[in-house]
């Protein structure tokens, strides 16, 4: 009888854990192939898209290396490579986090700037509240999901609405640039602030508007190779394709900047 | 008194079991070794820590209660009838259980956004749900809902019909015996899976980032808060963890077996 009643207790009890369990879950590889040489990169999630196709680039010019990716938000990766993920490269989203990795005496070779990326107004398609200019957003009844200020998205917002002088009111304050754009693609919201790369990965399902006030709020995306990487010489040249022409072409094929 | 020899467990098996329970607490304990305890305090009573808690109790409290007003008629229905389906349709109740709370907010989305299922019929009646506290809400009823139906069904099922027929058999209306009887006799089912609806709504993160989004007093309850605070306040985020550690060691405690045996 005891046992007969516990039985259900300990099933929900079980199926507890395993729900809550689930929360978010970071993906960080770990590549164990025996024969080829693997670089192992580290890059801010907005580089998604550009490092990807960089890494099959360099393992086209070098034969017999796999490149790996972690991509992830810059803060994250920063933690993890302090705590001792075996990361070869690390490009940031923010010179702040980079400051991280160099403070913890982690760098390789002085970071470089390669990239950077401003603000833009994202809508949903059709632009149903007709906005126009950056003080649109703080219009009454428009529905707007920008950044948090912890992150750097929503700390580039929120500098470039003071030097605007306009007083944001969010509906929203989300993690990341992506849950904003997501948002904003699924018609809850009617405006976010996303990065201009952002606009254009995401094609038709959103439109963009581009504005004069996000030059006060330039993200710089700096790059390094990690101290005691096992392939330094590997870390080195991809960072060197990143700053040298074929990389350049890739990031501004993708919307980027020149620093 | 001589020994009476029992059947016993083989030895070996200590060392996995030791090994298991290390696993289990061993992260609890480098949570607690992590905290700041000079600022702690400080850290739990920031006006924003503040604000996420007191969501966090306030939409918890508000989920469970409707978990109680709609799970204990499910739990009826699924234990005292029989209906063609009934074993379906109580496997797709209990899904939210299993299912990854990311998809359950996705699903919410798709069911009450504004694009949703839905989401004419609301605009009709001028209700908005997303971005709003309702959503964070409806987001914890739907994970935390199979907790309390599961419990409420098998206290339902182990304390059998005898004496709901008795009192049938000596006159009682159906909501007689259903007041009188039957909720009085599996009080401690209903408290234990309230309990755990409780907690489970305390911790949901998944379905609420998705749903609900971030705002601060509006929408960001202590889970989120804490993902947020790891950005810039890593101590901030440590503990306020400990204080959600806190709150899952009392519910344990209050769920202890003996107790919900009794």
């Amino acid at each position: 009888m005891t046992t007969s009643r516990r039985a259900p207790f300990l099933a929900a009890v079980l199926a507890a854990l395993v729900a809550t369990t689930s929360l978010a879950a970071c993906g960080s590889d770990d590549s164990g192939s025996t024969k080829e040489k693997t670089l192992t990169v580290f890059a801010a999630a907005s580089l998604t898209g550009t490092f990807t196709e960089l890494g099959k680039k360099f393992e086209a010019d070098h034969p017999g290396v796999k490149v790996t990716f972690n991509f992830a938000g810059s803060s994250d990766l920063v933690s993890q490579i302090t705590e001792g993920a075996p990361a070869d490269v690390f490009a940031s989203a923010d010179t702040k986090n980079m400051d991280k990795l160099a403070a913890a005496d982690l760098d390789g070779q002085e970071p470089e700037n390669f990239a950077s990326n401003t603000l833009e107004i994202v809508t949903p398609p059709g632009n149903p509240e007709k906005i126009a200019t950056f003080a649109d957003l703080a219009r009454k009844g428009v529905d707007l999901v920008i950044c948090a200020p912890e992150v750097p998205c929503g700390s580039a917002a929120r500098t470039v609405a003071s030097s605007a002088g306009v007083t944001l009111k969010p509906v929203s304050e989300e993690q990341s640039v992506k849950d904003v754009l997501a948002k904003v693609a699924a018609g809850e919201a009617e405006a976010g602030l996303v990065y201009v790369t952002d606009v254009k990965a995401a094609g038709d399902t959103v439109d963009g508007i581009v504005f004069p006030e996000s030059s006060s709020a330039v993200n710089l995306y700096p790059i390094t190779t990690v101290k005691d990487s096992k392939n330094a010489d590997l870390a080195a040249a991809f960072v060197q394709l990143v700053l040298g022409s074929v990389g350049q072409g890739v990031l501004s094929a993708a919307g980027f900047a020149r620093p | 008194m001589s020994r009476t020899r029992t059947a016993g467990l083989p030895g070996w098996l200590y060392a996995p079991a030791a090994l298991g329970a290390a696993f289990v607490l061993l992260p609890l304990v480098a949570i607690v070794a992590k905290v700041d305890w000079a600022n702690f305090l400080d850290l739990i009573t920031s006006e924003s820590s503040r604000a996420a808690l007191a969501l966090s109790l306030r939409t918890s409290a508000a989920s469970t209660a409707l978990c109680v007003l709609i799970g204990v008629p499910m739990a009826l229905v699924l234990a005292r009838t029989t209906f063609p389906g009934q074993r379906i349709l109580r496997s797709l109740v209990l899904l939210p259980l299993v299912l990854p709370p990311v998809v359950g907010g996705l699903a919410l989305l798709y069911t009450f956004g504004r694009r949703g299922l839905l989401g004419h019929t609301l605009e009709v009646l001028d209700i908005r749900i997303a971005f709003s506290t309702i959503a964070v809400v409806l987001a914890q009823t739907f994970v935390s809902l199979p907790f309390l139906v599961v419990s409420l069904e098998g206290s339902l099922r182990t304390a059998g019909d005898r004496y709901e027929t008795v009192a049938a058999s000596l006159g009682a209306r159906p909501t007689t015996v259903l007041r009188r009887i039957t909720l009085p006799l599996v009080l401690p089912g209903l408290l234990a899976g309230a309990v755990l609806s409780f907690a489970r709504a305390m911790g949901e993160f998944g379905a609420t980032i998705t749903f609900a989004g971030s705002l601060q007093g509006v929408t960001r309850t202590l889970p989120l808060e804490i993902y947020l605070q790891r950005e810039s306040d890593p101590d901030a985020a440590v503990a306020l963890a400990l204080v959600l550690v806190v709150v899952a060691v009392l519910v344990i405690a209050w769920l202890r077996p003996e107790r919900a045996a009794r």
